[in-house]
């Protein structure tokens, strides 16, 4: 299977760990990778906000690479499926739109049709990989690890543009996957709720309060590790733990995994290979229950 | 059709408690609400029957105790908004078979809101904020010949996604940064403040502007997108409160970390086509915020002990010569 797989800034800056993960993950399933080395942040829905017209033409000539590639774009951060989503709902359904995006990219090579699929690692992994495929592959089973799912906000809503309405389903992968690899998920309020990084700059302490509290509701059930399928939710989550911790009086000290890692471990890599020994929060005694070591 | 319904139960110190299963602490933030007893009801009703029936049902048949508000049960008087399932709804819009997955439907109140009993909660906190933004029209003055204002259709139409707003607080109980920061305006009374603002009869927009772009406004929300997933109405408080933000920007209300984040995000998307991480935390904060520069560099440094700092040298994507002419045609405050 083949896909144009868009990376986001995050995986290449402060979460290589995410990255090689990924490059791992896929190439033990057999997805190939084209990656578009030529496209532009999605803007994180900042540059949305303050210029629409602007953004609508930055992620269409994405959505038109990934085009030209004749395959789904995969993402593998929820805040870029979440912009990439909007624009392309909307540039499918308004053609004034299409067109404005399509003038701005005049001269680039490049025109969007309005036929890309935008899809993140775990909606591909369950829709297009399969989990009978998934299954053959796990030769570690993570037996005994309570594992709570931390979905974010923007791989769930706006249901409407993620395909929610058609596929209720989308908010049930993680636990899928978390039992396929032979972990225990653990069920929480916290795990549809948002991490608070985006208003980090804006609002440090009520930021981190909201990321603590979901970790801490997790770990007070049982939880011995959180999995994510973003990057900015793992930054709030892992990085930012020892000043979350700060700020709610709490020891929290509960590490969190990307959903490649989590995968690549029941594929046989080492933590090493996936990075697990590059986070903030130590790994090491969640890997311990498993018989794993960094 | 058989309906199982667990109702959160709650009576203030004093008044006869109700009995049932006691439910414990609820999580952080919210674990200053008091626990419920929770009660589960069977309910004979019909495959399209609402939540809301199940509720009258069992005040009228089963347990005549039992507070619910409730008026119109056709959306419009917004009273019946309520936890279902843990998020909020119009209990009247609410199909008992939509609801029940595994069987049951639970309803309670939210715990974002001070309880009064059983299913009421206090609404006053939603009062307050809508009043706190001047939830009303101050006309240009004088009132021009004919004694009206005309407004062009297509000015109105912007407003009219607002307008649709019943006021059942909804966006209120889930908001994400509510929860945690009780000053923050809100969705509902942002959203209505968007509509005066953007009221082309409007004379004190700039007034407003200011006033939402302060601490607790229109930055503070955390953009989870909550409130635009359960409005019954399809206001879309976030898309409201981000039409907000940009004309509070366009109107020279640029001193502070939203406007410096959104400057510095795009400045970096446009001269390299990819975010520097780097630089985008010192810009945002701005360079003489010498207290929050200081507070950025534990994580900083946490990052750099686990190799996780991006790289010092931003290098720039392939062909950046497209995005820079996208910046140029349509850039505005980013060319």
């Amino acid at each position: 299977m083949k896909v144009a797989f868009w990376p986001g800034c995050v995986s290449k800056g402060a979460c290589p760990e995410l990255y090689v993960s990924t490059r791992k993950v896929a190439e033990a399933l057999g997805i190939e990778l084209v990656e578009l080395y030529e496209a532009a942040c999605t803007g994180a829905g900042v540059l949305s906000e303050q210029n629409p017209a602007l953004a609508d033409s930055l992620n269409g000539l994405t959505l038109a690479m990934a085009e030209k590639v004749g395959a789904d774009l995969m993402t593998i951060c929820s805040t870029c499926q979440g912009v990439l989503s909007n624009h392309n709902y909307h540039l499918k359904r308004d053609p004034q739109r299409l067109q404005a995006a399509n003038e701005a990219m005049a001269g680039s090579g490049y025109e969007y049709r309005g036929t890309t699929e935008v899809k993140h690692l775990l909606w591909l992994l369950v829709e297009d990989v399969g989990l009978d495929k998934i299954r053959s592959l796990v030769k570690v089973k993570l037996t005994g690890l309570k594992i709570a799912p931390f979905y974010g906000c923007y791989i769930l809503r706006p249901s409407e543009y993620l395909g929610l309405k058609e596929r209720p389903e989308r908010s049930t992968y993680l636990e899928q996957l978390i039992e396929i690899v032979g972990g225990t998920p653990v069920e929480y309020m916290g795990k549809t709720k948002c991490c608070g990084f985006p208003m980090i700059m804006m609002n440090k302490d009520k930021s981190l309060a909201m990321g603590a509290n979901h970790i801490l509701e997790a770990k007070d059930k049982g939880a011995d590790l959180l999995v994510t399928p973003c990057p900015l939710c793992h930054l709030n989550l892992d990085a930012q733990q020892p000043d979350a911790a700060r700020v709610v009086k709490k020891v929290i000290d509960t590490p969190i995994f990307h959903l490649p890692q989590l995968l690549g471990l029941a594929f046989g890599y080492t933590p090493e290979e996936l990075r697990l020994n590059h986070h903030v929060v130590p790994t090491t005694r969640a890997l311990e229950k498993v018989e794993l070591k960094v | 059709m058989q309906w199982t319904v667990v109702v959160g139960r709650y009576s203030p110190p004093g008044e006869p408690q109700p009995k049932g299963e006691l439910g414990g602490i609820f999580p952080p933030p919210y674990e200053k609400a008091p626990p419920k007893t929770y009660q589960t009801f069977k309910v004979d009703l019909p495959d399209h029957a609402m939540v809301l029936d199940a509720l009258i049902a069992i005040r009228e048949y089963q347990d005549e105790s039992l507070a619910v508000r409730c008026a119109c049960r056709s959306a419009i008087c917004g009273s019946c908004a309520m936890w279902v399932n843990g998020h909020a709804r119009l209990v009247c819009t609410s199909k008992l078979s939509e609801h029940s997955p595994g069987g049951k439907v639970t309803v309670e109140a939210p715990p974002s809101m001070p309880i009064i009993k059983d299913l009421v909660c206090d609404m006053s906190v939603f009062w307050k904020k809508n009043r706190a933004v001047t939830p009303f029209l101050e006309n240009k003055q004088p009132i021009p010949d004919g004694q009206e204002y005309r407004v062009p259709n297509e000015a109105m139409e912007n407003l009219i996604q607002e307008v649709s707003c019943i006021s059942c607080g909804a966006c209120l109980m889930d908001c994400e940064s509510f929860a945690v920061n009780q000053d923050f305006t809100g969705p509902a009374a942002l959203a209505k403040a968007y509509r005066y603002t953007a009221d082309p009869r409007d004379a004190q927009t700039k007034e407003r502007l200011g006033e939402y772009s302060a601490p607790n406004g229109v930055w503070d929300c955390t953009h989870c997108y909550e409130c635009v997933q359960v409005c019954p109405k399809g206001v879309a408080p976030l898309d409201q409160i981000l039409k907000l933000r940009k004309m509070a920007v366009d109107a020279g209300f640029t001193n502070n970390t939203g406007t410096r984040h959104a400057d510095a995000f795009a400045e970096s998307v446009r001269d390299s086509g990819r975010l520097n991480e780097l630089t985008l935390v010192p810009k945002s904060l701005g360079f003489f915020n010498i207290p929050a520069q200081f507070g950025s560099l534990p994580a900083a440094f946490n990052l750099l002990r686990a190799g996780k700092l991006p790289p010092l040298i931003h290098h720039k994507i392939p062909h950046l010569e497209r995005i820079k002419n996208i910046f140029k045609k349509i850039g505005g405050r980013f060319k």
